[in-house]
C-alpha cells in the first residue's frame, strides 16, 4: 500500500492540475491500481467534487467523465445499445461488481495498462481523450503516448454508425486477460470499414485495420479466415505467465476471425 | 482529518490519516465482520455498502466516506440472518471466512435484481472468492432462498 501524506479534494480542474505538477503528487481515481504501489504520495488529489462522474449522451456523442466508474459504463443503456452489448462484455469480467463500483474510466485510460479491456474497447470506437492542457487527442494517439502530468477530464465517443464485438480470453474468471479483442465495423458510403484493437498481447493494445481491403466483397467466411491470418502476422505478441507469444498469436487469429463473422451476422462461430 | 460517517444508521466521527482505509475506520468503530482477505482488491471479503452500493472497503480512503452512508453486515442483521440460514442449510461453507463479504454482495445483488438467473448470480458474485468450497453449495443456497421468497410472496 502507498503512503499518503496529504489528501486534497480539488475545487477546480485548474487546482488539480497545479497540484499535479509536483512529482510527488498523484491524482486518485478509484485508487485500485495506485494502492498496489509502495511509494509515498505527498499529495493525493481527489477529483470527486468536480461533477466529473457522469455519462452524457447527445445525438452525436457520449461524454464520459473521468470519475465515472466502470460499473456506470457497463450499465449505461445508451452505450449498451450503441455497442450492441460489447461495452458490457468488455467490462463484466473485470474482478467483480464491488471493484467496478470503484475503478474509474479516467484511471483506466490514463494508466494505459497493457492488459486493459477498457483501453482495448475504446480503441475500437471513434473515441478521444479530453485533457485539461493538451485538449482533445484521439484515443489512438493517447494510447501510444507517454505519461505526463496533465489531467484527463473526459472521454468522448463519436457515434459513428457501426457494429461492435468484444471478446477476451482468460485462464480463469476475474483474472487479467491473456488476450483482448475489440472489433468495429463502421458503415461508410463506400462500404464497411473494419477496425480491430488487440490488447494484453501482453503489451498495450494496438489497432489493426483492413488497409489491404481483405474484407471487401465475396465469401465472408473465407475473408474472415484470411483477415485472421493477416492480423496474426501483423500484431506483435509476447510471452508472460498468462500465455506464450505463440498461443497469443493463435488467439489473435481466432478472435479477429470470430468477430468478423459475428458482426456479419454469421451464426455458429 | 475529522470525518463523520453515517455508519449503520448512526453518525460516527473520527480523526483519520490521509491514507486511512475505510476498512480500518469501520473496524475501529466496532464493525469486525469487515475483514481483509487479500489486500489486492481481489477477494471481496471487505465488501461494505457506500451510499448503498457494494464496494471494497480495503481500497477506499476513509476520507472519501466523509458525509456519506456506510453499511456493514452489522447494520443488516435481520436480512443477513434470514439469507444466511439458507447457505448454512446447504452446508455450503467450511471455514466461513468468506461469509461476510459474500452475504453483503448477495444482498446487493437482490437489491439490484430481485430475481436473478443462475448466470446473473454467478456474474454478480464472481468477485467474492471462497478458498474452501466450489461455490456449488452457495449457489444452491441462493436458489433455495429465492424459491422460499417466491412462496412467501416476497418476490
Ligand atoms: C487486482 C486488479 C485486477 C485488475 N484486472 C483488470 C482486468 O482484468 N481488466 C482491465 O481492463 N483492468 C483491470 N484492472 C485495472 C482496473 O480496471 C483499473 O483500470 C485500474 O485500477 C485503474 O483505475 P483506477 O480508477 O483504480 O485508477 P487509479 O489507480 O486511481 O489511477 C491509475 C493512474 O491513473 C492516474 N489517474 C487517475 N485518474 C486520472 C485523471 N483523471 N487524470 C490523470 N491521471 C489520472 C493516477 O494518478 C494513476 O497514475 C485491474 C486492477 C487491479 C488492481
Ligand atoms: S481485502 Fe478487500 S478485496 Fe480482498
Ligand atoms: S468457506 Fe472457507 S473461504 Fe469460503
Amino acid at each position: 500500500m502507498i503512503t499518503i501524506r496529504r489528501y486534497k479534494k480539488a475545487e477546480s480542474i485548474e487546482e488539480a492540475w497545479q497540484l499535479n505538477q509536483q512529482k510527488s503528487s498523484r491524482i486518485i481515481g478509484g485508487m485500485l491500481w495506485l494502492k498496489m504501489g509502495k511509494g509515498t504520495v505527498q499529495t493525493a488529489i481527489d477529483l470527486s467534487g468536480l461533477s466529473l462522474d457522469g455519462i452524457e449522451e447527445t445525438e452525436e456523442e457520449f461524454r464520459v467523465g473521468c470519475m465515472a466508474t466502470l460499473r456506470q459504463l457497463e450499465l449505461h443503456e445508451g452505450l449498451g445499445t450503441y455497442t450492441g452489448g460489447a461495452m458490457k462484455e468488455a467490462l463484466r469480467h473485470i474482478v467483480g461488481v464491488q471493484f467496478r463500483n470503484l475503478a474509474t474510466v479516467g484511471g483506466s485510460i490514463f494508466g494505459r495498462f497493457g492488459f486493459s479491456d477498457v483501453l482495448t474497447m475504446f480503441l475500437a470506437m471513434d473515441s478521444y481523450v479530453e485533457l485539461y492542457k493538451a485538449g482533445v487527442v484521439s484515443m489512438r494517439e493517447f494510447a501510444g503516448g507517454g505519461y505526463d502530468r496533465d489531467v484527463l477530464v473526459r472521454i468522448l465517443v463519436r457515434k459513428q454508425p457501426a457494429s461492435f464485438h468484444y471478446s477476451s480470453v482468460r485462464n480463469s474468471q476475474t483474472d487479467f486477460p491473456a488476450l483482448t479483442c475489440a472489433a468495429a465495423r463502421f458503415e461508410g458510403p463506400a462500404g464497411a470499414d473494419y477496425r480491430f484493437a488487440i490488447g494484453a498481447r501482453p503489451g498495450r493494445a494496438v489497432v489493426i485495420e483492413d488497409s489491404g481491403r481483405i474484407l471487401s466483397g465475396g465469401d465472408i467466411r473465407e475473408q474472415a479466415r484470411a483477415f485472421g491470418e493477416y492480423a496474426a502476422a501483423h500484431v506483435p505478441t509476447g510471452s508472460n505467465m498468462r500465455g506464450s507469444a505463440q498461443y497469443r498469436t493463435h488467439l489473435v487469429k481466432v478472435l479477429t476471425e470470430r468477430a468478423i463473422l459475428q458482426m456479419g451476422g454469421e451464426a455458429g462461430c | 482529518m475529522l470525518i463523520t460517517v453515517n455508519l449503520n444508521g448512526k453518525m460516527v466521527s473520527g480523526d483519520v490519516e490521509a491514507d486511512t482505509l475505510l476498512i480500518d475506520f469501520v473496524r475501529n468503530h466496532g464493525c469486525y465482520s469487515v475483514k481483509r482477505g487479500c489486500e489486492t482488491s481481489n477477494c471481496g471479503l471487505c465488501t461494505v455498502f457506500l451510499e448503498d452500493r457494494p464496494v471494497l472497503s480495503c481500497s477506499v480512503l476513509a476520507v472519501r466516506a466523509d458525509g456519506k452512508k456506510v453499511t456493514t453486515l452489522e447494520g443488516m442483521q435481520e436480512e443477513a440472518a434470514e439469507f444466511g440460514a439458507f447457505i448454512a442449510d446447504q452446508g455450503a461453507e467450511q471455514c466461513g471466512f468468506c461469509n461476510p463479504g459474500f452475504v453483503m454482495n448477495a444482498m446487493a445483488l437482490f437489491r439490484e435484481n430481485p430475481a436473478p438467473g443462475e448466470e446473473e448470480i454467478k456474474e454478480y458474485l464472481a468477485g467474492n472468492l471462497c478458498r474452501c468450497s466450489g461455490y456449488e453449495g452457495q449457489l444452491r443456497g441462493i436458489l433455495a432462498f429465492m424459491e422460499w421468497r417466491k412462496k412467501e410472496g416476497r418476490l
